[in-house]
């Protein structure tokens, strides 16, 4: 530091100079404020224990932890569990009851919904859409269209052991041939049903085709599941052909395709990857979608 | 060259420099008229809010008997006979806008009574002081206080003053929360250390803003902070009654000794002394005389001190009073003084303020018990079912806003050979759906509505769901649409 010399004051604030002068210019000397360099050194002290306590600096291995042994994600996981101690006694009524009770009683129906809106989102949208929806190949769950059933505990069957789920033993099952590639029906024949199912949904068939023909080779190779009128059957999975409402379509391509190589979709047996609890909420809240029976 | 030389440069300090470090204000104590109307206020206004979170207002049992209550966890507002709900938030436009009238015609009649009796910062700095004349004394006792060393005295004096200041401070942001829970609840909870930890926050930051603001900045809130004064000056006319030096009769001043002198010399005198007692007692530490300034909260403890000095040198009082700026100027050319409450202003403001109260008081009185929202679903838009009909889902939100539960009846028109069915319903004797909504709640509900195809006339149509209290019968309708292929 440079030794203190008789500073000048500024005749007109009264205040003191640093001493300098520029072309007549003087600077007045006006120290930081105390409150502000005591409140910066604090920061600087603050900082220092901050390094201690808490995670701070990284290094090659990782960072350091700080002596309180605080991590964010072990935040959240406590948190988690907090919310699940406060959700528990309400969860503990849904464990007991039943679908069906869970349905008559409002207040678990309330809770269940929502529990099941957002499990929903979370498990069951990415196929059947945001609101249920469906779309080709994926059931529209706001239809009563039902492939094996729409009871609370035919959905909630369904929902636990999954369609088609090999590796579920109590999985909803059945396969429809593949009538085309397996050689079972020849081209003309499969032409033939198409267009004798197409008149089922009241679609318009092709001209020139033998619907009578097509209705024989209906009552040959598919009533056996689908029913003597198409009306399908919830047992089998066997879908009802006279709604026209057709997992895959309506169209002639669509149909042909689906008799000549089958299709035979699956669903995940959520039974292995949700806790009951879960599954109950799935179950009332697809029901909801107004398609429920 | 040096400053000296720039004559200009040295005028624009002519006021002193534009930065210049703020003077302790050492108000003295005075009684009088106006300071006995400022105790009474003080008592009322602080009596008010400390204990109105404890007056009680029955609302029957599902809802809460405090008489004002912010319930933030359950988004309600209670004020006796009124409660709101977050929509009904633009109700506190409607207050603001007469608190704003209200300020404007107090203004265009009194001047700044606001300032001066009962804003928060003059009442709690006036509470502080007279905690800090208790402990040091009046004015020259705490000037000499503060330039005396420190001693063991002067300490004592300190920590007192400052220890009874946070101990008010507290209290007054302990008042403060207790307005947004149920007080006796959390006196208890604070008391044992059981509160919510925001609790404990807010009457720290309420603690601290209190103890600085009234303690520490006191009249520089309402020099350097406050907008009022600026806007106020913008507002006033000269037929507002202000706290007002009479420099008519005041000047010229001088000593009684000089005054003496004068009337001997048959030359003018006038009746102000000089005596600064105007100054000496003003808590923002203006010069009346002066005239009406932006320092002046016009708390009139001037007219006090100005009338204890007049009755003592035997001349009249209210050398200092209310008067206006016109009456002044009136008297200054020897015609009488006009008092007009009653002006264009003055009626405007308390129209509007008529107005205001009575759309308000008409918005209160005819608001629905009860509401409805209906909110179409996207997806899907419309759904086909197999025996050729198509469905529409709607989200409804239904409020109850009494304290009891109430079914509402649910009906949809607009839409022929429709039906409706909804989870969260339940049917009536009547073959209607209604849905229940607990006491003073809103529920969900999803709604489906189902027509035949054949039915529709077009691919959207418009429709009505209408919900009814069956206890009141009051019902709302909302339109919407349903949708088709």
């Amino acid at each position: 530091m440079a030794k203190t010399e008789h500073t000048p004051v500024d005749p007109v604030s009264g205040m003191a100079t640093t001493g300098h002068e520029w072309d007549g210019i003087r600077e007045l000397n006006t120290p930081l404020p105390r409150w502000w360099l005591w409140t910066f050194y604090a920061t600087i002290l603050f900082s220092a224990v901050y390094w201690l306590a808490y995670p701070a600096w990284p290094h090659i291995w990782g960072f350091t932890g700080g002596v309180l042994g605080y991590s964010t994600r072990g935040q959240v996981a406590t948190d988690l569990g907090d919310i699940k101690a406060v959700r528990a006694s309400m969860e503990g009524a849904l464990a007991t009851a039943t679908v069906a009770e869970i349905a008559q009683d409002k207040k678990l129906l309330a809770l269940a919904l929502a529990h099941g809106k957002a499990s929903f989102a979370e498990n069951c949208a990415p196929c059947h859409g945001s609101g249920g929806q469906g779309s080709k190949g994926y059931r529209n769950l706001t239809n009563d269209d039902w492939l094996w059933g729409g009871t609370l505990d035919a959905i909630e069957t369904t929902i636990t052991h999954g369609i088609r789920a090999d590796y579920d033993k109590n999985t909803r099952t059945s396969m429809m041939p593949a009538f085309g590639k397996d050689g079972i029906l020849k081209a003309d024949e499969i032409k033939e049903v198409v267009n004798y199912l197409r008149t089922l949904s009241k679609l318009p068939p092709e001209p020139g085709v033998d619907i009578a023909a097509g209705k024989k080779i209906f009552a040959d190779n598919c009533a056996a599941c689908h029913g003597d009128e198409g009306r399908g059957n919830v047992e089998l999975g066997a879908p009802n052909l006279t709604d026209g409402l057709q997992l895959y379509g309506s169209s002639l391509k669509d149909l042909t395709q689906t008799i000549a190589f089958a299709r035979n979709s699956t669903m995940p047996a959520w039974g292995a990857r949700l806790d009951p609890v879960t599954i109950k909420a799935l179950t009332v809240y697809v029901h909801s979608l107004g398609g429920g029976q | 060259m040096t400053a000296t030389d720039i004559p200009d440069s040295v005028d624009a300090y002519a006021e002193g420099p534009l930065y210049a470090p703020a003077k302790k204000v050492y108000p003295q104590k005075v009684s009088g008229t106006f300071r006995h109307i400022k105790w009474i206020l003080l008592v009322l206004c602080l009596g008010i809010y400390y204990l109105l979170p404890f007056a009680r207002w029955d609302r029957g049992p599902n809802a809460p008997n405090q008489a004002v209550l912010v319930d933030l966890a359950h988004s309600r507002f209670y004020f006796f006979f009124i409660e709101l709900w977050p929509q009904e938030v633009y109700y506190f436009t409607g207050l603001l806008i007469l608190a704003a009238l209200a300020l404007f015609l107090s203004n265009a009649l009194f001047g700044r009574v606001w300032c001066g009796y009962s804003c928060p910062q003059t009442v709690w700095t006036d509470l502080f002081l007279t905690v800090e004349r208790f402990f040091e004394g009046d004015r020259r006792d705490r000037i000499k206080l503060d330039e005396a060393p420190w001693t063991v005295d002067k300490f004592r004096k300190r920590v007192a003053k400052h220890a009874v200041w946070l101990l008010v401070a507290w209290w007054t942001g302990g008042v403060w929360v207790l307005y947004f829970s149920d007080a006796p609840t959390l006196v208890r909870d604070l008391a044992t250390a059981r509160a919510p930890i925001s609790a404990y926050v807010w009457i720290g930051i309420l603690t601290f803003t209190t103890y600085y603001l009234a303690g520490h900045m006191r009249e520089q809130v309402c020099l350097y902070m406050c907008p009022w004064p600026r806007i106020q000056a913008a507002l006033t006319d000269t037929e507002a009654l202000n706290v007002s030096y009479r420099r008519d009769r005041g000047e010229p001043r001088m000593s009684l000794k000089d005054a003496g002198r004068a009337h001997a010399a048959a030359l003018p005198a006038g009746d102000c002394i000089d005596c600064h007692q105007c100054v000496a007692v003003c808590p923002t530490g203006v010069d009346i005389r002066k005239g009406s300034q932006l320092g002046c909260i016009q708390c009139g403890l001037c007219i006090d001190a100005c009338d204890a000095v007049m009755a003592r040198v035997h001349r009249p009082i209210r050398l200092i009073g209310y008067d206006t700026d016109e009456n002044i100027k009136r008297r200054a050319r020897g015609e009488p003084a006009i008092y007009r409450l009653v002006r264009s202003r003055t009626i405007l403001y308390a129209g509007l303020m008529v107005v205001v109260s009575a759309l308000m008081l008409f918005q209160l009185t005819a608001r629905p018990h009860m509401g409805l929202s209906v909110l179409h679903v996207r997806a899907p838009m419309y759904t086909a079912t197999k025996d050729e009909g198509v469905r529409n889902g709607y989200t409804l939100r239904l409020s109850n806003k009494w304290s009891e539960s109430r079914k509402f009846a649910i009906e949809v028109s607009g839409l022929k050979d429709a039906s409706i069915k909804s989870v969260e319903a339940d049917a009536l004797p009547d073959g209607r759906l209604a849905i229940s909504v607990d006491p003073d709640a809103t529920v969900e509900a999803q709604l489906y509505v189902t027509a035949p195809r054949a039915a529709l006339e077009g691919s959207s149509q418009p429709i009505v769901v209408k919900a009814t209290d069956l206890i009141s019968g009051e019902n709302v309708s909302v339109s919407d649409h349903f949708f088709g292929p």
